[in-house]
């Protein structure tokens, strides 16, 4: 069963065609891995899931239910969530604070006039938060402002964010970049074990070794448009994806 | 997380209280212990608690807070004109018309961030300003300013037999008359209110969301918070403080004019919340205290007073010092209070509560046995939610 339907969409920024007529179906449960050159239309692509973007043209449903047109907070309500390409976080926060956020969303829906209450009596959602802390490996911080971490640590802390929700459809992008190799290993394993949970993942990434070893299913992107398509083997095969992109990386 | 815990909070609130009740005493020796410039305190100290709960925790930097310390002021000696000189009417109105206002000014200027917002607040607040001057002189009474009249009907008043004193009547709670250090103490319990509510919402998770709005708002909304609403609450909120503090200036003196609305007023608030350290619970009522008691005592100074400070000294020598420092007091003493400001802002960009945690911690650091790093977690977090 599909959980996410993309098609005909359009997206021109003042004459450049960043999106050219995409058609997309993600499969749930499923890691579905969007490679493809620098500049062509990854990051946009998502753009016009989370609400930042509007689709010139075509639709994007997801459960039945059209994102276009939805802000990013509805959206999210709905159960997706992201990971964005330069770490989204809130860096005077602590973590644990950054974890409880997306928590009390997840609980208090998108508005609650929770004044009353103590924030550091909210036990369930510090334990929730704890434990996702410990999970991505960053509980020994959990007092340490976000600024503080490296890139990396960034990353997997906006994992945790997200993680955090349980969202229906996760949107990865670049998950590892700036991770060293062990990070990016530990990610991996994050991801994989988090894929037992069944929640359905998108993962855009450069990095063919962890795309091969998550991704059940591949689109390739390449100026807007989707060149192929297929399982990990299949797109490893096919020359013109190794023309448009594999050939210039390292397989 | 730990610094704020339940209990420090308690001991936070107690020792404000006591301070607050008590300011009459320690105040004697900056000579400032009179109840006119005492429930100053109090009333700017409100004001900048509810200017911090927009600026310092959303991020929000309104130009406009001064209109809605009108509308309180206006709208408590309507209410001693028509329904009664007992305060709290008054204070009840002023607070819920300036909310009521707050809410429309907020609901179109919370359309933009940044400096487009603050521009925006600014331009209603000066729209305010010269409405009360001009369409709304029979609201407003124009450049004399609303007063109290012999006339006036307070229909509650006479409804309950109130006996009307010769010439005008003073506010009185439930009978007891407000002037002096009696009206002082009516603000000193309205500040400590004001200041437990602004602690329960900054350790709300309410006061959490506002703070990452600061944080990062396009974050946040990514994570499923509608962030108009919560911005527009913490508008109305603080909105509704600045009210509550118009009124009681117009408790402890019932006159209205529009002068308190002008720009300058609104700019007067930031200046007291920078000063003392925005987002921290004790630093804009710091701010309040420092500026009103520039203000009062700094503007009072003149050069006889000078020269008999600096009597001391030679001729030769006490003439130039007092000619200098005759620039800086006086109708000068804004120039002191702009050089001082500027020396906060640069070298203590947390304003003044920052020097004080910094001090605390150098003096912390001197012990030789003292935990070093819990100290380290502790400045990481010091400035994130006040202390
Ligand atoms: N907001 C924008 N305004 C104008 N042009 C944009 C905007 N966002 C993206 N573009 C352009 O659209 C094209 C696609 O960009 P996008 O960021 O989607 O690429 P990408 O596949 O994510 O690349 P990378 O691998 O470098 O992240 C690029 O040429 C980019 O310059
Ligand atoms: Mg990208």
């Amino acid at each position: 069963m599909s959980i996410l339907q993309v098609q005909n969409v359009n997206k021109s920024f003042s004459g450049l065609r960043a999106l050219n007529n995409v058609n997309l179906t993600v499969e749930e449960g499923h890691v579905h891995a969007i490679i493809g050159p620098n500049g062509a239309g990854k990051s946009t692509l998502l753009n016009c899931f989370v609400g930042r973007l509007t689709p010139d043209t075509g639709t994007v449903t997801f459960n039945g239910t059209s994102l276009v047109g939805k802000s990013p907070h509805e959206i999210n309500q709905v159960g997706v969530a992201r990971v964005f390409q330069t770490p989204e976080i809130f860096g005077d926060l602590t973590l644990l604070e950054n974890v409880m956020i997306p928590t009390l969303a997840k609980r208090d829906g998108a508005f609650a006039l929770n004044a009353w209450a103590r924030v550091d009596g909210e036990r369930a959602v510090i334990e929730k938060a704890e434990h996702l802390l410990e999970d991505v490996g960053l509980a020994d911080k959990r007092d340490v402002l976000a600024n503080s971490l490296s890139r990396g640590d960034k990353r997997r802390l906006e994992l945790a964010m997200c993680l955090v929700q349980d969202p229906k459809l996760l949107l990865l992008d670049e998950p590892t970049a700036g991770m060293s190799r062990a990070d990016t290993n530990a990610t991996i394993d994050l991801l994989k074990r988090i894929g037992e949970r069944g929640i359905t993942k998108i993962v855009i990434e450069h990095d063919m070794h962890v795309v091969f070893s998550l991704a059940h299913k591949i689109s390739v992107l390449a100026q807007g448009t989707v060149i192929a398509e297929g399982k990990p083997d299949d797109i490893k095969g096919d020359p013109r994806v190794q023309e448009a992109y594999l050939g210039g990386a390292h397989l | 997380m730990q610094d704020n815990t339940p209990r420090n909070d308690l001991i936070l609130f107690a020792c404000f209280s006591i301070a607050v009740l008590a300011m009459p005493l320690w105040t004697a020796p900056f000579g400032a212990d009179y109840p006119d410039l005492l429930q100053k305190f109090a009333i700017y100290g409100i004001f900048a608690i509810g200017f911090n709960i927009l600026f310092g925790l959303t991020g929000y930097l309104s130009f406009g807070h001064a209109a809605f310390l009108g509308v309180g002021s206006y709208t408590a000696v309507w209410a001693f004109k028509l329904l009664t000189m007992n305060v709290l009417p008054a204070v009840l109105f002023g607070v819920i018309f300036a909310g009521i206002f707050a809410a429309a000014i907020g609901f179109l200027s919370l359309r933009r961030t940044g400096i487009y917002f603050s521009i925006l607040t600014l331009a209603f607040a000066q729209m305010s300003y010269n409405l009360a001057y001009s369409v709304l002189t029979p609201l407003t009474n124009g450049e004399t300013g609303l007063q109290l009249r012999g006339t006036d009907p307070r229909l509650l008043d006479s409804l309950l037999g109130v006996a009307t004193p010769d010439g005008l009547p003073s506010p009185n709670l439930f009978g007891f008359e407000l002037l002096g250090y009696p009206s002082f103490y009516f603000c000193a319990v309205m500040l400590i209110i004001a200041f437990y509510l602004a602690l329960r919402i900054t350790r709300s998770p309410f006061g959490t969301m506002l703070r990452a709005i600061k944080s990062n708002q396009n974050r946040l909304s990514y994570t499923g918070v509608n962030t108009r609403p919560y911005a527009m609450a913490a508008f109305v909120i603080s909105g509704m403080y600045a009210g509550l503090a118009g009124s009681l200036l117009a408790v402890t003196d019932p006159l209205a004019g529009a002068e308190r609305m002008q720009w300058t007023a609104s700019g007067e608030v930031v200046l007291m919340t920078i000063l003392g350290g925005a987002g921290t619970m004790l630093g804009p009522i710091l701010g309040a205290g420092i500026i009103k008691y520039f203000e009062n005592i700094f503007s009072a100074f003149n050069d006889a007073t000078l020269h008999s400070i600096f009597g001391f000294l030679p001729h030769w020598l006490s003439d130039p010092l007092v000619a200098v420092l005759g620039l800086f007091v006086g109708d000068g003493w804004q120039l002191t209070l702009g050089a001082l400001f500027m020396v906060i802002v640069i070298f203590l960009p947390g304003g003044l509560m920052e020097g004080a945690t910094r001090l605390i911690q150098l003096t912390r650091r001197k012990r030789p046995d003292g935990g070093s790093s819990e100290d380290a977690a502790g400045s990481r977090r010091a400035f994130h939610a006040g202390e």
